[in-house]
């Protein structure tokens, strides 16, 4: 399978792999995908006292694709706020790495790692901040 | 190591085979000066064309021990699956409509089997025993009275094993069932003898043995005889089994490749096995690495190995220094975990991280240990990137885990 020029530079030269000890300061986990569809995708961020993810890191078991388009979301998400990084649509990703119609589903659990990760750190850490707790309601 | 513009080393002699030099030399006059049909029976054209065939015919014959006269040129070895089952079936469905055969069959066998479901034949799909080969009990006890076709393959394309047929041939024959092997990735690896093995029908291809592709044949025993219904009609080739002209440079490549084969197969296997055991000594040795498929019973050019916690398909990328396959060819557009570990009852995640390796020919000990290298290194860093790794380093089950499924 031919891979577009970007995802074969993520999968070369992988942002942000790794993780964040659980108890850190501000961390929350996302954790999408099961072995057995091939693909699990693990993406943390760090978010600071107002709201602005500041590192995010991740960890893949996929194709290319999957690892290309987890490793594009960590450089997305950081310096965004956590709504902002909520609104990040599996078609951006896609369409910034040039994704084949079959690895759509890539993006789709990208945008979804994002989104576990954003109501992990709600659960966590949010109930107190408005903004947060009227996105996630609509 | 990470040259852009480098040839990758070549392992995966399963899917084909490069033609041998000295089978293209012998089959390049038959497509300019010795240009006849060997159907001409009016002149030297034809006449002589027709000689090159019948000599081709002999050399395939002998690799295998029969009469050369039991050979049928084919378009290859899915056409040969399709001529026995489907001919067979349909030349004896009056005696019954059961056919069995493996899980792990290539697809031209399967896919065959489920066209003739469609036409009202019932097939029984055996399960294989753990380390890929037949459990000869289970076959026994799912034939029945009706069964009138079994097909097993002599050697897995995926895994490598060599199924026993001599005892399946005896018991099909004890039965009077017509019993057919795709042989396709056998010739030039196993001995075969037609003559002591009770097969009647079995399937070659040229292009896993160093001929070209698109060329393949179908042995049909004559005694006892074997009648099959022909799936191609037209004028009449190949006694009426399989009508087309003849394509004479395809035939003199596969007769070349074949005599090839039986004159070099034991030293070449030799040196084969030799560098397929350096391939595993180097990698065995490393954390979660399974073999799939027995050791024993098993062709000396196939090593299929599942690197636990890392998918298949990324590690063949990270991997483009060498031209390898996850699972079979012919299934590797698809995101499917391979039917043949699964038939095994590996789970999941192991067959999602298989990769299957096959030597050959003009395989070096250099390539070998570069591959060596260039595996662990690779393994390594995905391994870090694997969050499933990551997880069976902390201790954690990953079949107690709660997979958000997508």
């Amino acid at each position: 399978m031919a891979y577009s020029e970007k995802v074969i530079d993520h999968y070369e030269n992988p942002r942000n792999v790794g993780s964040f000890t659980k108890d850190e300061e501000g961390v929350a986990t996302g954790m999408v995908g099961a072995p057995a569809c091939g693909d699990v995708m693990k993406l943390q961020i760090k978010v600071n006292k107002d709201g602005i993810i500041e590192d995010a890191k991740f960890k893949t078991y996929g194709c290319g694709s999957a690892i290309a388009s987890s490793s594009l979301v960590t450089e997305w998400v950081k310096g965004k706020s956590v709504d902002e990084a909520a609104t990040i649509r599996n078609t951006q990703i896609a369409e910034e790495l040039a994704l084949p119609p079959v690895k759509i589903h890539c993006s789709i659990l990208a945008e979804d790692a994002i989104k576990a990760a954003v109501a992990d750190y709600r659960k966590k850490y949010a109930p107190s901040q408005d903004g947060a707790e009227k996105k996630a309601a609509d | 190591m990470t040259s852009a513009r480098m040839k990758p080393i070549y392992l995966d002699y399963s899917a084909t085979t490069p033609v041998d030099p000295r089978v293209a030399q012998k089959m390049i006059p038959w497509l300019t000066e010795q240009f006849g049909n060997p159907a001409s029976r009016s002149h030297p054209f034809g006449w002589e064309a027709e000689k090159a065939v019948e000599e081709a015919r002999e050399e395939v014959a002998k690799l295998v021990h029969c009469d050369p006269k039991e050979i049928v040129w084919t378009s290859g070895a899915t056409e040969s699956d399709n001529l026995a089952i489907k001919g067979a079936a349909h030349f004896y469905k009056t005696k019954g409509k059961h056919l069995i055969t493996m899980k792990i069959e290539h697809k031209a066998v399967l896919d065959t089997m489920r066209e003739l479901e469609r036409e009202g034949f019932e097939v029984t799909y055996l399960d294989p025993r753990p380390d890929g080969l037949i459990d000869l009990e289970a076959f026994k006890a799912a034939i029945r009275p009706d069964t009138i076709v079994v097909s097993v393959m002599l050697v897995n394309n995926e895994i490598g094993v060599i199924e026993p047929i001599a005892e399946i041939g005896e018991i099909c024959r004890a039965k009077g069932i017509i019993f057919h092997v795709d042989a396709a990735q056998a010739t030039g690896k196993v001995e075969i003898d037609l003559e002591k093995l009770k097969v009647d029908l079995m399937s070659f291809s040229a292009h896993k043995t160093y001929g070209p592709k698109g060329i393949g044949a179908l042995y049909v025993r004559r005694k006892p005889r074997v009648r099959l219904e022909a799936q191609m009609h037209g004028g009449g080739h190949e006694r009426g089994l399989r009508s087309g002209t003849l394509p004479t440079h395809q035939i003199v490549g596969m007769g070349e490749a074949f005599r090839l084969a039986r004159l070099e197969m034991a030293t070449e296997n030799e040196r084969i096995r030799m560098l397929r055991d350096r391939l595993l000594a180097g990698l065995k040795d490393m954390e979660e690495v399974y073999v799939n498929g027995d050791l024993e019973h098993r062709v000396p050019h196939n090593l299929n190995l599942s690197f636990n916690f890392v998918e298949g398909e990324s590690l063949i990328m990270g991997m483009k220094e060498l031209a390898v396959s996850s699972g079979s060819a012919c299934t590797s557009a698809s995101l499917e975990p391979s039917y043949v570990l699964r038939a095994l009852g590996r789970n999941d995640e192991l067959a999602h991280s298989s990769i299957r390796f096959t030597l050959g020919r003009f395989t070096t000990e250099q390539d070998i240990d570069f591959a060596v290298k260039l595996i662990r290194e690779r393994i390594g860093k995905l391994r870090e990137m694997s969050p499933l790794w990551e997880m069976y380093k902390d201790g954690i089950d990953l079949n107690t885990v709660q997979w958000a499924a997508h």
